[in-house]
Formats: structure tokens, sequence, C-alpha cells
């Protein structure tokens, strides 16, 4: 009671804005039963979703595993495969905070945290996702000796076998569980990627991405983002309208409603200059943070606070009120 | 037991299934999903339902 | 004993020589700003009579479906839905009362817009509902990153580069299933309960907001009808 009244006092001095100020209200109180009210809502509520979640359910589309694709997709596989060991991946030229890639983080103007922050969740592709499985595979004397070979060459000849698998892989079939190149100096790099492709199609794959230093894991950033480096699962994606550039992010699979309330975040996407910006991510972050404060701080900036008064839409609100006062007034007509 | 799993199957299974392909719309650069078109479009409805209908005030007259 | 003789005790008030107590201070600023007759009004100004008032009460009635089936869901692990059709339903039950508490929400938003509810130093109630959306957005988001189905694989491998890009990946790995869960079952229902409240008892700190003056008396003064002495709240 005091505090308000207190509060107030200073308050009279300022001019009286509407947009900003009331007159407290002195007129008629009704009663209304608030608890009434929200038992009945909550009633309400439950039955609409019971009603939905019988009538819709949930969608729950089987996850991709790196098995089910380098099955379906095995020249995919191999393709994703020999650019991960030649670092010409996605995720081997991501930077922060993957790897230490210069120049990949996104920036506006001298204004990058992506690499302010740096490297936190370290991934060399050659290894975590190429050499290091396959030194794990038991009786398979033909693929070590191929990973021997291959560790222990220069980096120049490395970079001349991969980037010869790298063109070849291109015209690659896959015939009687086989992975065939066209013949060409590969040195040790076809042995490791078919011997790399049949461990994904086994299964084993998953089971070595996934290893952790203990014997628990609940960290998937390591097959997630080989699993995104493939035309696969972008593929699946576009397939279902979740891509960036199909305003994906309020997508859900299927027909269910997905997060309707990204609208505007995934809009800009669609729009230059974001479409074509190699700085899309952090420009629309960006935007997104400003137009958020915006909405937050609506109450304090003039013009914008204005824009209810303008569209009266309160008068259909509050239309009662206004009809009370009207016939309230002198030489008003009672209703 | 097997019935009765059957039964629950069924009654807390989908009536409507909304899993299989999606349905679409496009405006220009806008595309949306019918279901999320659905939701919208509700919003939109319920907000000027919900101002235009009367309420009828708990323990005062109706107007 | 005479004391009590001397100084009736009143419960809200307590004993004068007890007042210095951090405890007596604060139940008394916590009573002055908030008596219960403000805090469990049973009655509310006359103008308040449109449907979308009741947009406020929906939301918060959603958000007790999501918590209650998220704590049933909680009850059996993340494994459980997609190996029981009791599950399944219970994650029907989730995800479709989310849809219907964004629903209500983003309704209450706009009417409350529309309405300017900020007016009359209402400006934190309108702030702290703002940021309320927001983080609810961020719940609901870690909650699809949980799934452990193709949906979680495909938004946390997109969304990853614009949480990198401005550098939160480093600390908020999306592709971190562990911590997603975590995100979205301990910190993020903390958060939006926390503000929930807050929005709640700024609400009844100030009050539903007063119509605007009619046009033709935009000060305010002598903007009301008289009020009718039997329905006045003291």
């Amino acid at each position: 009671m005091t505090a308000a009244t207190d509060a107030a006092t200073p308050r009279r001095r300022r001019s009286f804005k509407q947009d900003r100020d009331v007159e407290e209200w002195h007129g008629a109180y009704h009663p209304y039963d608030l608890i009434k009210e929200g038992i009945i809502a909550f009633v309400v509520v439950s039955l609409l979703v019971v009603g939905l979640a019988v009538i819709f359910s949930s969608p729950d589309d089987t996850p991709v595993t790196v098995k089910s694709w380098s099955t379906a997709n095995p020249v995919d596989f191999a393709t994703t495969a020999i650019t991960e060991l030649d670092g010409t991946s996605g995720t081997a030229t991501y930077g922060p905070p993957y790897n230490s890639t210069t120049g990949a983080s996104q920036s506006i103007g001298p204004i990058s945290p992506e690499s302010w922050f740096g490297v936190h969740h370290p991934i060399d592709t050659a290894t975590d996702y190429v050499l290091a499985p396959l030194q794990t595979l038991p009786n398979t004397p033909e693929v070590q000796a191929a990973v021997s070979e291959y560790k222990s060459a220069s980096p120049t000849q490395q970079a001349a076998w991969t980037k010869a698998y790298e063109d070849a892989v291109t015209k690659a079939s896959f015939d009687n569980g086989k992975l065939t190149v066209p013949a060409g100096d590969y040195g040790p790099v076809a042995t490791i990627i078919a011997g790399l492709t049949s461990m994904a199609r086994s299964g084993a794959l998953d089971g070595a991405l996934l290893s952790t230093r203990q014997f628990y894991g609940a960290d998937y950033t390591k097959p997630l983002l080989f699993l995104a480096d493939g035309t696969y699962l972008a593929d699946l994606g576009a397939a279902q309208h979740l891509s960036g550039d199909q305003w994906g992010m309020m997508n859900e699979t299927g027909n269910y409603p997905g997060q309707a309330w990204l609208w505007l975040y995934t809009m800009w996407y669609q729009v230059p200059p974001f479409k074509t910006s190699a700085n899309a991510d952090f420009q629309v972050w960006g935007l997104m943070l400003v137009l958020t404060v915006l909405l937050a701080l609506v109450p304090f900036i003039p013009g914008l606070r204005s824009i209810p008064r303008w569209t009266r839409i309160y008068r259909l609100i509050w239309r009662r009120h206004y009809k009370d006062l009207a016939a309230a007034a002198p030489g008003g007509t009672s209703p | 037991m097997q019935t009765v799993s059957a039964v629950m199957a069924h009654v807390l299974g989908n009536i409507i299934n909304l899993t299989g392909p999606g349905h679409y719309v496009n405006w220009g650069f806008i595309q949306l999903s019918v279901a999320n078109l659905v939701v919208i479009g509700l919003m939109v409805v319920v907000f000027f339902a919900a101002i235009l209908i009367p309420f009828k005030r708990p323990g005062g007259g109706d107007r | 004993m005479t004391m009590d003789t001397e100084t009736p005790v009143n419960a809200a008030a307590g004993l004068p020589e007890d007042a210095h107590q951090l405890t007596a201070k604060l139940r008394g600023a916590a009573i002055e700003a908030l008596p219960p007759d403000k805090l469990m009004p049973d009655r509310q100004p006359a103008y308040v009579a449109s449907w979308i008032y009741v947009f406020g009460i929906l939301t918060i009635s959603a958000l007790a479906v999501v918590i209650l089936t998220g704590l049933v869901l909680s009850i059996f692990g993340p494994d459980w839905w997609h190996l029981s059709t009791v599950g399944l339903f219970v994650n029907s039950l989730h995800l479709w009362s989310v849809e219907v508490f964004f629903f209500c929400m983003v309704i209450h938003l706009w009417g409350k817009f529309f309405m300017a509810a900020w007016r009359g130093r209402r400006r934190a109630t309108w702030v702290t509902g703002l940021v309320t959306f927001v983080v609810s957005v961020a719940a609901a988001f870690t909650g699809y990153l949980s799934q452990q189905n193709f949906d979680s694989q495909w938004i946390s491998t997109q969304a990853k580069d614009g949480i990198n890009s401005i550098g939160a990946g480093a600390i908020f790995n999306v592709t971190n299933f562990g911590q997603m869960l975590m995100w979205h079952i301990v910190l993020l229902p903390i958060a939006v309960g926390i503000l929930v409240g807050g929005h709640v008892l700024l609400v009844r700190l100030r009050g539903v907001v007063p119509p605007f003056a009619p046009p033709d008396r935009p000060t305010g003064g002598a903007a009301q009808p008289a009020p009718a002495v039997s329905e006045v709240q003291p």
C-alpha cells in the first residue's frame, strides 16, 4: 500500500504518458474466483491434451546409424570417409569448437566469438573417424598393414594418395558386398576406405565412434558430426522439408506441427543477405538478439509502445468498459 | 495380458496417423508445413474469438 | 504471559522486540507488498471481462501438464517411450502439452501487447513474461534434442552452427545428449518455474492493467465511472 503511494507521488511530477502511465482503478470490482478459474483451465487443458495425444500420438522416426547409412548408400559413406581422412570434410574444416582451422569461424567485422572461445570438443577426423576405429578391428592384418603404411608415409605422399582416391571414389560402385573403385595409385588408401566401409556396414564403427575413456557415454558429438558430413542424412532431412533453406527449423517429421514459434528465426535464412552469407548464422543470431531485446523493452521505447493504442484492438477487448463510461458520462445514454 | 496390451495399443496409438509424407504450402519465399499453418491459423482465430466472444462475467451480467 | 496481554500477538506482525530479525523484516516486507487479499484476491476490476484474460492461466495449466508428464517420463528414463505403448502415449501427452503451452502463451502475449499491459509500473511484468517465452523456447529446443530419434539427430546437427557462431557451442554442446537432457529436465525447467512464479507475483503486486482513457480524455482524469460503493474493494 505505502510502497505504491510512495512511488506514485514523485511520478505525479512527470508528465502523464498514456502508453506508459495509468490512472489506477477506482471503479467497481466484481467477484472473480481465480482458483476456480485455474481448476477449470487445468481440466480443460488436460482434456485437450489427452484428446490430441489419443488422436495424433507423437512422431518417433528411427535414428540413422553409421550402419544404416553405409548399408543404404555405401558409396556416399566411402566418399565422406575419404574427406575425413584427407581433412576436407565439413567437420575437418569447421574450425572452433571442433578444431583450429583458421578463417573458418563466422564473424561480423572483428567480432568472432566462435574463434574467441576456441577448441572445446576436439575432433581430428582422420584419426577419430578412420584410423583409430580401424585399429580396433581384430583379425584384419591387411587393414592393419595399410593403416601402418599410411601413418608412416610423408604428408605429401598421403595427400597424393587421398587426392587420387577422392577423384576416383565418385566413380565407385558397390557390388556383392565390396566397394570397387577404378584402378589407380591410392597406396594403402583403397584398403583403408574399403575396410572402414565394411566395418561401418557391420555396425562396429557405431560402437567405435562412441567409445570413450570410460565405460559410459552420453556425448554423441563425433558420430553425429560424421553423419552430418555425408549427403545421406542431408537428403533424408530435405525429403522431410527440414533443411535450413526450407524453413526447416520450424518443421517436424511427418505431418506433425513443429516449433512454429521459431518462424521468425528460420525466416531470415530465406531472405538476402543472409540467404547467401557465409556468416548467416552469426548475423541471424545477432539480429534475433536485437529483435528479442527490442520486444522485451517495448514498454520503454516511445513509438513502439504506442502501437497498441494506434491499433485500437483494446477498444474491442474493453468494449463493455467503454460502453459503461459513455453511459455514465454527462449526456450519455444508458445501454 | 496380450489382449490388454493390444487394446491399450489401439486406444493409446494414433487414430489419425500423421507420420508419412508431409504436406507443404509455398507462397513466394514462404514455405510452411500444413500442420504448422493449421496451428498458426488456429492461434489467430482463437485470439480474435477470445476478443470478440462475449465473456460472461462471473457474478456479473453478460453484455 | 504478561507480555501477551500487553501486546496482543498478531501472527503477521510478530512481537515488537523481534522486529530487528531478518525473518521478521522479510515477512513484514512480503506481507506489506502482497497482503493475503492482494495475493489471492476474490474480486477483480470490472473491466476484467474478456476471454483474453484466461490465456495466462491456460498457459500455466499447460505448463503444469508439461511438468507432470515430464515427471512420468523421468520415472522410467529416456529409453522407455521408444519401447512401450504407454511410454509413447505419455510422450504424446508431453509433446501436445508443449504445443498447447506455446499456443496459449503466444495468444497471452498478443493480448497483453494490444492492451499495453506494461502501463502503470507494470514493465517488469512484461519483461519477465518475455524472458519466460525465450527460456521456454530453449527448454522446448533441448526437449527436441533429448528425443533420441532422427529428429534429435537432425536438429542437433543443424542447430550446432547457430550456437557455435555465437561462441556458446564451446559450453553448450547440442550434440551432447547427456548435457542436453540435463538442461532439459533440470536447469531450464527450474528457470521457467522461477520466471513464471515471479511473473505471477508481479501480476498480483501490480494488479491487472486498467483500460486506456477514452480518446477525448487522454490524461486519464475522470475516465472512470463513479464507483458503485457496494462493489468497491477496500
